[in-house]
């Protein structure tokens, strides 16, 4: 693999914009709604093509839920979208009692997930949004890494019959796939092969994953580095293949390291093939105000901070 | 069209309304009984209602339950299905008989109305103040397909203390929807106690009035009068419409009307005796009944 170059390209909440657009002109069931963020969220994308398909509603995330509840049940593909912090918590019942436990084909895509939000601060930072998807049973659960894999990954998911969660951020992503790369709902793509540890990670942290295999190349530990996009189902195939191979794992998540793509990894591992494991994330705390990049350095959300990780679970395998 | 549709379109029938809302009543107590819990007063405020709009002015079709042009009913007050369930029986979406499953392991009849297992129910609810949103939402995707159907919501007045209701309320009158005709079944009480001692929500009327909606007070066990005003508020050509049903939990059964203790907690047998008396059950079927009563 040749050198590891960090190019910026668009944040995850445009790709959804763009793959709405899209969207709208091959399904004219899809209906999308917004609670009075979509400058935020880039719904306005849609809202601007298909006046007639799109509603502002004001800020109500209960009555968002409610609404796409009605609409699916109707056979509309309703796409609601706020920050993933107002959705997820505050329409959290509504998505269980509404769209979870009736199994309807609801499609909630968020922004602003994790601490990458940056100076708006803790109340707008989405640190829980993957452990509240995850425990509403029949949920996929979606949270991906660059505008490539974001734009793809949506447009599955309005085809895919259930309901879905993805979560995007606000922040500009660095590339790791180009335009070509195809991604499949539930299947990991293993980005690089190595045999002492292998990195997992998703959303913003694959990149950092890769780039933290090639700061341990300089310490001598060949990393493995796969991105887990679809948290729910785990493409547990790969996962267990990883463990038969490294047998240790540092799993790297913007999010709390309860609940999360950290605890989905360590479940499957303990019940099949049981590894060391690390995991970077935020340790049971929110964030604050503060630039993207201060804040992933502060909180350790970093490379430097998943190659230490990994520096650790590689000396408790040896031990 | 079937029965129940061709029906729909014919002059309403009074009498053959109120022998329907009596086998309901008498429905509910026995499947209470039989569940051993469940919600008795709000099942039979919520009876008459229920009666007028199965039975005469819903269009749907039993024996096509998701048949894409019939109206919905958002059953907000879930814990009030028995009524609802019982219904659904009588206007043939499944047998009288099955009504006798509520709350049993593997029943289609659960506590509180699962949309996957029952035909004819049209929402999943239970979980207070989630109801009039799905209707909206319904309403809204009429609108998309060009349809005529209505999304009906019966909600509880207890439930008023939800904001989600307001929620939906603004967002009904700010779109103008009127194929969401709703029914406040306003029975002035909820679990903890009258609704005036928990979180009294007067002025009633005029809170929906404010939130852009029109209103119409009734009679909610007066046959006529129901069904005047359903007629009344599936015919708005600007603003939603609300009927402020005025009910007595727990109608129908001397002992229950107006004592809150059967909120939440079923008829014991000597209960269901005297309660199926009352409505004129015979000995043999109350015997039948009670002979599967712990």
């Amino acid at each position: 693999m040749s050198a590891l170059v960090r190019r910026m390209g668009a944040a995850s909440r445009d790709a959804y914009g763009k793959a709405l657009v899209e969207l709208g002109a091959e399904n004219p069931d899809v209906i999308v709604m917004d609670a009075d963020l979509s400058k935020s969220t880039r719904t306005e994308k849609f809202g601007k093509a298909y006046p007639e398909r799109f509603i502002d509603i004001g800020i109500q995330e209960m009555n968002l839920v409610g609404l796409a509840t009605g609409l699916a049940s109707c056979g509309k593909v309703p796409f609601i979208s706020s920050f993933a912090c107002f959705l997820m918590c505050k329409g959290y019942e509504q998505l269980r009692v509404g769209v979870a436990f009736p199994e309807l084909n609801v499609k909630v895509v968020t922004s602003h997930g994790g601490i990458s939000v940056g100076e708006d601060g803790a109340s707008q930072q989405s640190v829980e949004d993957f452990a509240l998807a995850l425990t509403l049973p029949g949920f996929t659960v979606i949270v991906p890494s660059d505008e490539h894999s974001a734009k793809s990954l949506i447009k599955q998911a309005a085809r895919h019959k259930g309901p879905v969660y993805v979560r995007t951020s606000r922040a500009n992503a660095a590339l790791v796939y180009d335009e070509k790369t195809e991604f499949k709902i539930g299947k990991g793509i293993k980005l690089r092969e190595g045999k002492d540890v292998t990195l997992v990670g998703t959303g913003l942290l694959v990149f950092e994953c890769l780039e933290a295999a090639e700061l341990l190349k300089e310490k001598g530990i060949d990393a493995s580095v796969v991105d887990i996009h679809t948290l729910k189902p785990l493409d547990e195939e790969l996962i267990l293949s990883e463990a038969k191979t490294t047998g240790a794992f540092v799993v790297a998540e913007e999010h709390l390291t309860f609940g999360g793509l950290g605890s989905v990894v360590s479940q499957f591992l303990s019940r099949r093939h049981p590894s060391f494991v690390e995991f970077v994330g935020l340790n049971d705390t929110y964030a604050e105000s503060g630039s993207p990049q201060e804040l992933m350095n502060k909180y350790g959300l970093t490379s430097a901070n998943i190659a230490l990780a990994a520096q650790r679970v590689v000396s408790q395998k040896r031990r | 069209m079937t029965q129940e549709s061709q029906k729909k379109s014919a002059p309403a029938d009074f009498d053959r309304l109120s022998r329907i809302a009596l086998d309901i009543r008498r429905d509910v107590i026995k499947m209470l009984g039989l569940a051993g819990s469940g919600h008795p007063g709000g099942s039979l405020s919520a009876t008459d209602i229920l009666t007028a709009l199965y039975f005469q002015v819903m269009r749907h079709d039993p024996k096509n339950p998701k048949w894409a042009d019939r109206d919905r009913l958002v059953f907000s007050k879930g814990h009030g299905c028995p009524a609802l369930y019982s219904a659904l029986a009588r206007a043939g979406y499944f047998s009288v008989e099955s009504l006798l499953t509520l709350r049993k392991l593997e029943s289609p009849l659960q506590g509180h109305p699962d949309v996957r297992r029952l035909a004819g129910i049209d929402a999943s609810t239970g979980s207070l103040g989630q109801g009039l949103s799905i209707a909206v939402g319904m309403g809204l995707a009429a609108r998309f397909d060009r349809k005529d159907y209505f999304s009906w919501a019966l909600i509880s007045d207890g439930e008023l203390n939800e904001g989600q209701i307001w929620e939906a309320a603004a967002f009904a009158s700010f779109h103008k929807m009127t194929n969401v005709p709703t029914i406040l079944d306003y029975n002035k009480y909820q679990l903890g106690g009258s609704c005036k001692e928990m979180l009294d929500m007067e002025p009633v009327v005029d809170k929906w009035k404010a939130f852009g909606w029109e209103t119409r007070e009734i009679n909610g066990h007066d046959l006529r009068e129901i069904h005047d005003a359903l007629l009344w508020a599936k015919s708005s050509k600007s603003a939603p419409r609300i009927i402020i049903a005025h009910t007595v939990k727990g109608k129908g059964v001397s002992f229950m009307e107006g004592n809150n203790h059967f909120h939440g907690v079923a008829n014991t047998k000597d209960e269901t005796v005297r309660a199926l008396k009352e409505l004129g059950e015979s000995d043999a079927e109350i015997a039948r009944i009670t002979g599967m009563m712990k």
